[in-house]
């Protein structure tokens, strides 16, 4: 039954990935990486993450692609130009792709010493513990210093995004054009 | 011993975190129509103040805090030191240079104390997930501020491109990361280096440490992750190229000497002659390239190129003495190339009317004292005594030497000898006397006097007084910054069970 599970998710997560990379179309692409992360989910519940599985499915399938989509419906984004520079990079690249996958691959699965996966069952290293106070333990103990200093690295792109994005008018100053609001 | 409380281990970052929000706080609350100059004095203070912190650093017992996240040791305070020096120059520099009616001033400011944080953490840290989120906040904030010209063509297109390309780069780090994981279980650089040579799966270790080998040389812009460079440069305003040509580089460099001699000093076998590679073509790539261009920037980008792979030299060198040469080349270049771009903001303004190398014709006559100090740049980062660059590539170049890589120092030395005809070039143009009966030449000289020059007050004299100073210090009297760099080094390879008393007083880094 999980085993039936994983090849039919697995198989939904590759195929999604490979058509987000074929489609032309941003929105078509941004939703086939919808099914990307959401098979993506499944597979985390399957190996007992189901923390992860949760948070995957409501901040990445939920909120980073909403987010996503509409970015794209308001910028209206048309259909991809292939130019030569684009049929050239994707005649090397898919190649170059491919080649580095295979050795990495390779490398992963002459790995030693690496258990097999019991899926359907919880994680195997720490029994009858939940995700959440695992998680929990390492966020908010061993790495609390990355996990502070994420805020800073926020606060960067919130300022880039007003930097950049905010739109002043030509050269009126910014009094006359908060008066003008 | 008395225990450390944590927040002292990284006293400098949260100076600079501070001072980033109070910026942003006072911004905020500044009515619209004030100046917003003083910004940049409140972030030059916190900067100086953040310098000082880095140096009282160097009195707590040597040791790491935040669960064994972060350090300080002199390696850490030689890093911090250079970094806020030149985060300090690059702000004073930016004071004078950026005209009054630049946006988002406040922000630009803020960004580049926040990308502080970012780089001096980076330097301290020994956890990777703590080195993954440093690099990215010093990344992020450059991508900003590359782009900060949006008026031009160039400016977004430089940060679009330096954001993908350096996105792309950042997740072969994260990659690398993952695989370190998956073969030592921890993400501790102590531990890992503890781990990984009993480790069972050497190829995941090996592939680890090639792919994060990509993210940190792409960061250090080294042949053949190069691409970005060029373009970058160009596209972004002067003094910010004078930022992110030398602070996350230092930083990146910082990692990268981590990685190498600290996490993984049993693979050398492999790494050597990688970087040894790198090296070569960092600087013939550099070098060939740099010849053939018109813009000065441009130029100026290959010729970082070039100079990464003269600190990759030193890499060649065994333990303690390539560190330490690769610290001493670190903070040689960052003199000189923060130097140089001073200039370059000075000569061609914010909106780089003047670009080209003929541009420069002259120059000697039109701005005597602005001449002759692109002259003395020039000078340095040929590698002529009595500047830092000459005694930088003199200690990489013994140190590949003292490795064994003889004729990675033989190469070095060609190079430097090519490099030295696209230096002169720029030297020549700038002391040609500008014919003025020449009708060209007549426009070119209207053209330069015309060109909207930045105010030169304070702030610039200052920045371009302390790299001056830097580049004599270090090209005269280097051996107080090579005694730093060297006790830097020996605290990188130093066991980390044993924690050794602070060196009683290391002479601080000349800058």
């Amino acid at each position: 039954m999980h085993l039936i599970l994983f090849f039919l998710f697995a198989g939904f997560c590759l195929a999604g990935a490979i058509n987000l990379l074929l489609q032309t179309h941003p929105i078509n692409s941004a939703l086939s990486l919808i099914v990307v992360m959401t098979s993506l989910a499944v597979l985390y519940l399957l190996l007992g993450a189901e923390f992860l599985a949760i948070a995957q499915i409501i901040v990445y399938s939920g909120a980073v692609m909403v987010l996503f989509t509409f970015v794209v419906m308001l910028l209206n984004a048309g259909r991809e130009e292939r130019t030569l520079g684009s049929r050239a990079a994707s005649r090397i690249g898919f190649p170059a792709v491919v080649a580095l996958f295979a050795i990495l691959a390779t490398i992963l699965l002459h790995v030693q010493g690496l258990g097999a996966a019991h899926l359907g069952e919880g994680l195997s290293n720490a029994p009858g513990q939940s995700n959440l106070e695992l998680l929990s333990q390492v966020l908010f103990h061993e790495l609390l210093l990355p996990f502070e200093v994420t805020s800073v690295l926020i606060l960067i792109a919130i300022l880039g995004a007003v930097a950049l994005a905010h739109v002043e008018g030509s050269k009126i100053p910014e009094s006359e054009r908060v008066a003008q609001k | 011993m008395t225990p450390v409380h944590d927040i002292y281990r990284i006293l400098p970052e949260v100076i600079f975190a501070l001072t980033g929000v109070a910026i942003m706080l006072i911004d905020a609350s500044l009515p619209p129509s004030w100046p917003r100059r003083p910004l940049g004095w409140v972030a030059a203070i916190g900067t100086t103040i953040a310098l000082w912190a880095s140096l009282w650093q160097l009195s707590l017992p040597e040791g790491t805090g935040f669960f064994s996240t972060v350090e300080t040791s002199a390696f850490t305070v030689f890093f911090h030191v250079l970094i806020c020096g030149i985060v300090l120059v690059a702000l004073l520099l930016s004071l004078d240079a950026l005209p009054e009616d630049t946006h988002h001033q406040g922000e630009f400011y803020a960004l580049i104390v926040f990308g502080a944080v970012g780089m001096c953490l980076l330097t301290g840290a020994v956890e990777l997930l703590v080195a993954f989120i440093a690099l990215e906040i010093s990344s992020i904030s450059t991508y900003i501020l590359a782009g900060w010209r949006k008026h031009t063509g160039r400016g977004p297109e430089a940060a679009i491109k330096y954001f993908l390309l350096g996105s792309f780069a950042t997740a072969f780090l994260l990659y690398g990361i993952a695989l370190v994981f998956g073969a030592t279980g921890t993400t501790q650089i102590y531990q890992i280096a503890q781990l990984a040579p009993a480790a069972q799966n050497q190829s995941l270790i090996i592939a680890a440490l090639a792919l994060m080998l990509v993210g940190i040389l792409f960061k250090v812009s080294a042949a053949p992750f190069h691409v970005w460079t060029p373009d970058v440069y160009e596209g972004a305003p002067s003094p910010v190229v004078a930022l992110l040509s030398t602070a996350p580089k230092a930083a990146a460099f910082a990692l990268l000497l981590r990685v190498v001699y600290e996490m993984f000093p049993n693979l050398h076998y492999l790494w050597a002659p990688l970087l040894w590679i790198v090296a070569v073509l960092s600087m013939t790539v550099g070098n060939l390239a740099a010849l053939r261009q018109q813009n000065v920037k441009r130029m100026l980008a290959y010729s970082a190129i070039a100079h990464a792979g003269y600190l990759l030299a030193a890499f060649a060198g065994i333990g303690e003495i390539g560190i330490a040469a690769a610290a001493f080349y670190i903070a040689a270049y960052a003199a000189m190339n923060v130097g140089i771009f001073a200039v370059v903001t000075l000569v061609a303004g914010y909106d780089e009317q003047l670009s080209l190398i003929d541009d420069y014709r002259g120059l000697v006559y039109r701005s005597p004292l602005l001449g002759s100090l692109l002259i003395f740049f020039l000078i340095s980062l040929i590698g002529i005594p009595f500047t830092g660059g000459f005694f930088g590539k003199f200690y990489s170049f013994s140190a590949a030497v003292g490795g064994g890589a003889i004729w990675l120092a033989v190469i070095g030395l060609l190079n430097s000898g090519l490099a030295a005809a696209y230096y002169l070039r720029l030297v020549v143009v700038a002391a040609q006397r500008p014919l003025l009966d020449s009708s060209s030449d007549a426009s070119a000289d209207s053209a330069f006097a015309a060109a909207p020059r930045p105010a030169v007050g304070a702030a610039v004299i200052a920045a371009v007084f302390l790299a001056v100073a830097a580049t004599l210090v270090l090209g005269i009297i280097p051996g107080a910054t090579l005694d730093a760099a060297q006790s830097a080094a020996h605290t990188l390879q130093a066991p980390p069970q044993t924690t050794v008393p602070a060196v009683a007083d290391p002479a601080p880094p000349a800058r």
